[in-house]
């Protein structure tokens, strides 16, 4: 059981945990299942409906290409598969916070880094990039994706990071409890002059 | 108003911003508190904060430009 609440005393509640580290890893796997796990439905509820409602939004906003692991040049022809290059494009590591929603785009990823097609229509996959350009090794995906969705790709690539960050906030409340300091009086009860944020109680 | 003031606010990429902002107010204010009314009126907070900087911005950068 831990404490919880804000700086106004009368708000000040209690809020049971559970296991904080199964909490934030089911917290990332999919966003709000760290708070449905711990009993807190209706932010569970809140989260998984804002932070999947702002990935999916991004996504359809970007033709289902604006996530993808890593570029052509990590897992074309040449290179090895594996983790190197997996974050080569910073904003998966802000999309890969959504947690599995992002797993279409491993598979893809490792798909591609083993010289198979990528599945559904280039879903969530890499995008073949023919560098030095010749007509035999296709097309320039990522300029024919923005020239076909235009700005619309920008913004869904903005959404889908938005989201994986949004969930950072969300991993940090499944595991520590509201991000909000204890009351002063209640910091002297406890004999302790550090601001904490919450107060777990051992059981 | 004129169609095309109505057409263009219809276009404006703006909208965009209406659902992040939401998203992000919400999620931000779930984040310091546990019951839904403080949460809520914690995100209202935040979303006027937000506007109200924006907007602040979008003056500036008017006077700005003014005779450019």
């Amino acid at each position: 059981m831990s404490q919880a609440g804000s700086s106004d005393s009368s708000e000040v509640i209690e809020v049971d945990l559970r296991n904080q580290k199964v909490a934030a890893l089911l917290a990332w796997l999919w966003p709000g299942a760290g708070h449905i796990y711990q009993r807190r439905y209706g932010k569970g509820a809140l989260f998984m409906t804002c932070i999947l409602g702002t990935f999916f939004f991004g996504l359809v906003l970007g033709g289902g290409h604006v996530v993808y692991a890593s570029s052509w040049n990590d897992v074309g022809p040449g290179a090895r598969p594996g983790f190197k290059g997996l974050f080569s494009r910073w904003h998966f590591g802000c999309q890969a916070c959504v947690g599995a929603p992002v797993l279409p785009a491993l598979v893809q990823r490792i798909r591609v880094s083993s010289g198979r097609e990528p599945l559904f229509n280039k879903f969530m996959a890499p995008p073949n990039d023919p560098t030095p350009y010749s007509p035999q090794n296709g097309d320039d995906d990522l300029a024919v994706w923005n020239k076909q969705m235009g700005n619309a790709f920008e913004l869904g690539t903005l959404y889908t990071i938005i989201a994986g960050l949004l969930n950072v906030l969300a991993i940090y409340d499944a595991y520590a409890g509201p991000f909000t300091a204890v009351p002063e009086e209640e910091q002297k009860k406890n004999g302790n002059g550090k601001k904490r944020k919450t107060q777990p109680e051992n059981t | 108003m004129s169609p095309i003031l109505i057409g263009a606010l219809i276009h404006n990429q703006l909208w965009y911003l209406l659902p992040l902002l939401i998203s992000i107010c919400l999620v931000y204010g779930a984040t310091r508190h546990e019951l839904i009314g403080p949460i809520l009126i914690h995100a209202f907070r935040f979303g006027t904060w937000i506007v109200g900087f924006m907007a602040v911005l979008f003056v500036l950068l008017c006077l700005m430009s003014w005779n450019l």
